[in-house]
């Protein structure tokens, strides 16, 4: 590096041995000053948990993503022009079909490595969006989504959506028959939406469906404006955790103040960026062994044929569940107009779904008051509550989501197909509640147990003989690092609701004492020192 | 009440909060007996720290991987050249992914294992710590920000000229409209989507032919028991716009015992002989009605299990449909072709507002 002095107000930099890197070094630092940013970032301290590397999964796969899928944008003719497949898989041999699916299919058949490149892209855009729930997953059980880090929960959750949106116009490029018939349900869907679905799904397909359209148009926000956005988020999103730092799981000598892990230089640019090449590895695994999406099995877009058994990709299905779960009968013609309630119904559902998740962090604030930062992490039996909605919220997603395989549940396990729907109806509706009480119960359950465990000590497997004949089994008092993670967390209690300075209790002090009853009302409270110390000589 | 909710006390000097009054803990219970954090268990060396030649032997294990790394990419390229596509050969595409595949994961995995196994073996493993700080800014920062907002707003007059302001407004909010007025043209002019979706293909005389090969079909053809997959003649004759006419004009067309059939007065003369003909697009959201079960002549949509009673003029039995499949008209013409009567007397596929 060189050394920088200055005398009288010239700046001169006096060459150290650093031989080439060092000449670099200096070169690029007077030009960008980079030093502050390794100053700034070199030696940042990140914890280290397994389930933080859902994140960096997500953030892989998205690279994997854009990688592969920039060598296939080099191919692939985003037209739905009219052509003769020409190419060398011969059951299509001279079938009409788009020059998208010829291009697909030229891709996966003359191409050397092209059929690699489809299957590494679709499986990174799988594993991407799974990533993205796992990771939001994480979050959610560990209340990382506490003050300061609201906003970025948002954005994160906005980018699952745009994964889903990213991963549905891909599905639907290549102009095979199951993509093609995505569509249709996407323009059924459009169609049923009151005032204005008509004419947005006119405009959408620039016709009648399917029109010749649509493949260029998804094709455009597919590779330009949804990567962008994404893009953009990202960036914000990582710069938040930067901004913030990263939380870390309770543990001892960790605190609110504090970070205790492993600098980014050098250990986690090794593991990061090795774990980079090991997503990027595993998925290049699947690309070389498994098949996915042979469009060429299932033949160009014919708004007639049909194969039995058709399922989008696994993160649709909770939306193509939800529209298989509607009794008959629900479609009216009122005011002249029809009502198709069968597709309002999922709609509006699922869009209230999505919203509680959207702003779950606000409520879950609100109703505590709580405004302090929030950087140690919950073990997710001390948030019972909290556990329980989303345990809830999981139920009710894989009910939808296990809907969308219906006819597959049937005819796997020789069911009816009207049964496993009505039992789908079921778990949906009666599925969430029965999650809540028992992941609620489970918790306080753990939580009893943490309390028994630091006052009572452990079970040592170490039977004693008492004089008077009795058997007694040794408990062990855990250490005091061990009994650190079991008594540190933050407990709350319900609110009180009290009259404002008006003397008034208004309906929105109400509310948020009814919701806090209900999220604090059965509370394990963390074990005191006082508490300690009355329990002492007492492990038996 | 501390703002510390964990009662880190000693550590890395963690002065929470400071600089700005305690934040508000909301019901959040502050115990003043808490149990102590009793600071950083004692380090515990790992096996390359104490045996120099497990060290030795992670060292190896590092390089080796990163060399059988480009063992893998050269693998990788000479499976490129080593297993061609052949035309005539289907199976190449499957050695070709394969052996292409295998070498780069090798050289991929080789890599990340390779590094992970150098950060976690032989890197330094003593943890670090870093001090948090509040996310708000600084007081004087804060109120440095608050000053600057103000020193702008009276060196502009944005507060003061509120004619100045509000026209800006105004403009900002209608410069975008013209951009969603140009989205009109996403869609053809002149044309009205509902009327469209109200009309097939199908007129009065048109032959009933097999999709996908245009063939017209006799009455006499269709056997008891079948079912056909049925288009307009003329379909696979038209210029443009032949996936358009077929995802309205799509029928299917089955022959029951006309004992079986339970038809509706107004549509007595609908079939011919128990030849009956609906359209084959769901009245969900469109997939194609293609699953036809002879025994009991139900039709299932297989995208979201719809169930139409083709005996009982195709209503619905099971699944999230309402409407019947609207039935066309048949007959048989002078040479013993079945043809339509008219139209589809009723818009085909999915419900749209307009719909009445």
């Amino acid at each position: 590096m060189s050394i920088t002095k200055t005398t009288t107000g010239v700046v001169e930099t006096t060459k150290s041995n650093g031989g080439f890197t060092g000449a670099a070094a200096n070169y690029i630092d007077e030009r960008t000053s980079i030093s502050t940013a390794v100053k700034e970032l070199g030696r940042k301290i990140f914890p280290d948990h397994w389930s933080f590397l859902l994140g960096e999964v997500a953030l892989y796969s998205f690279v994997i993503i854009l990688l592969s899928g920039t060598f296939l944008t080099f191919f692939f003719s985003a037209s739905m022009a009219p052509v003769h497949y020409e190419g060398s898989y011969v059951p299509l041999k001279g079938v009409e079909m788009s020059a998208a699916m010829s291009s697909s299919l030229n891709i996966s058949f003359d191409i050397r490595g092209g059929l690699l490149m489809r299957q590494v892209h679709h499986w990174a855009a799988l594993l991407f969006v799974a990533s993205i729930g796992l990771h939001m997953l994480r979050i959610y059980f560990t209340g990382a989504f506490r003050k300061p880090r609201e906003l970025n929960w948002v954005i994160g959750f906005i980018l699952f959506i745009l994964a889903m949106a990213e991963g549905f116009t891909g599905y639907s490029l290549p102009d095979d028959l199951l993509s093609g018939n995505g569509l249709r349900i996407i323009d059924g869907m459009v169609k049923g939406i009151p005032l204005v679905g008509t004419w947005i799904s006119f405009l959408l397909f620039g016709g009648e469906f399917p029109g010749e359209a649509i493949v260029g148009r998804l094709y455009s926000l597919h590779i330009l404006l949804l990567p962008a956005i994404i893009i953009a988020l990202i960036a914000m999103h990582l710069l938040f955790v930067v901004v913030h730092k990263h939380t870390q799981y309770p543990g001892a000598g960790r605190t609110n103040q504090n970070v205790v892990g492993y600098p980014v230089l050098p250990v986690y640019a090794a593991k990061a960026g090795g774990f980079f090449f090991i997503v990027f590895g595993v998925v290049m695994l699947m690309a070389s062994l498994f098949t996915i999406n042979p469009i060429w099995n299932y033949g160009p877009y014919d708004p007639s044929p049909v194969s039995a058994g058709t399922q989008p990709d696994w993160y649709i299905g909770f939306a193509d569940g939800a529209l298989r779960l509607i009794p008959p009968g629900l479609e009216f013609v009122w005011l002249d107009r029809t009502w198709s309630f069968n597709i309002l119904i999922p709609l509006v559902s699922l869009g209230l779904f999505i919203l509680v998740v959207l702003i779950y962090p606000f409520i879950e604030a609100w109703v505590t008051g709580d405004k302090r930062e929030h950087h140690i992490l919950d073990r997710p039996r001390n948030a019972p509550t909290r556990t329980a909605i989303g345990a809830a919220g999981v139920t009710f997603y894989a009910a939808l989501w296990s809907t969308a395989s219906s006819d597959i549940i049937a005819t796997h396990f020789h069911v009816t197909m009207e049964g496993v729907i009505h039992a789908c109806q079921f778990a949906t509706i009666v599925g969430p509640f029965i999650a809540f009480f028992v992941a609620k119960r489970v918790c306080l359950a753990l939580q009893k147990k943490d309390r028994e465990i630091v006052l009572h000590g452990y079970e040592s497997g170490r039977i004693v003989r008492l004089p008077g004949g009795e058997y007694i089994e040794v408990h062990q008092p855990v250490d005091e690092y061990e009994r650190w993670k079991l008594v540190s967390y933050s407990d709350y209690k319900p609110l009180m609701i009290r009259p404002n300075d008006q003397g008034r209790i208004t309906a929105g002090q109400r509310v948020r004492g009814g919701l806090s009853r209900w999220f604090f009302e059965d509370r394990i409270v963390p074990v005191t020192t006082t508490e300690l110390e009355q329990s002492h000589g007492d492990h038996h | 009440m501390a703002t510390d909710d964990n009662s880190g006390k000693d550590l890395t000097a963690a002065d929470s909060g400071a600089g700005h009054n305690p934040a508000n803990a909301g019901t959040a219970v502050v115990v003043r007996d808490a149990v102590d954090n009793p600071g950083f268990p004692p380090h515990r060396p790992r096996v390359t720290d104490l045996n120099p030649s497990a060290e030795r032997r992670a060292e190896r294990t590092v390089y080796t991987l990163f060399y059988l790394s480009i063992v893998g990419s050269v693998f990788a390229i000479a499976a490129y050249m080593a297993f061609p596509i052949v035309d005539t050969d289907p199976g190449s595409v499957r050695l070709n992914n394969l052996f292409i595949g295998l070498g780069l994961a090798l050289a991929l995995l080789a890599i990340g294992i390779g590094a992970v196994h150098w950060g976690k073996a032989l890197m330094s493993d003593h943890e670090g710590i870093d001090v948090r700080h509040p996310v708000r800014g600084s007081e004087e920062t804060r109120a440095r920000a608050v000053e600057i907002f103000a020193e702008a707003n009276e060196e502009s007059g944005i507060g003061r000229r509120s004619l100045i302001r509000n026209s800006l407004i105004g403009a900002l909010i209608a410069f975008p409209l013209p951009a969603v007025v140009l989205f009109r043209g996403l869609g053809p002019m002149n044309e009205n989507p509902s009327e469209l979706l109200t009309h097939t293909m199908w007129t009065k005389g048109t032959r009933l032919a097999i999709d996908p090969t245009g063939t017209p079909i006799k009455a006499s053809d269709v056997t008891l028991g079948s079912a056909f997959h049925v288009i307009p003649e003329g379909l696979q004759d038209l210029p443009s716009g032949r996936l358009e006419e077929k995802a309205k004009a799509a029928v299917l067309l089955m022959r029951l015992k006309p004992e079986d059939l339970n038809e509706l007065p107004e549509r007595a003369g609908w079939s011919y002989d128990g030849i009956v003909a609906y359209s084959k697009i769901c009245t969900h959201v469109g997939c194609p009605v293609a699953l036809y079960e002879q025994q009991t002549h139900h039709l299932l949509c297989p995208c979201h299990q719809s169930q139409f009673d083709v005996s009982n003029h195709c209503e619905v039995i099971f699944g999230p449909a309402k409407r019947p499949l609207p039935q066309l008209p048949i007959a048989v013409d002078s040479e013993g072709y079945l043809i339509a009567q008219s139209d589809f007397t009723e818009p085909v596929g999915p419900s749209f507002w307009e719909r009445h």
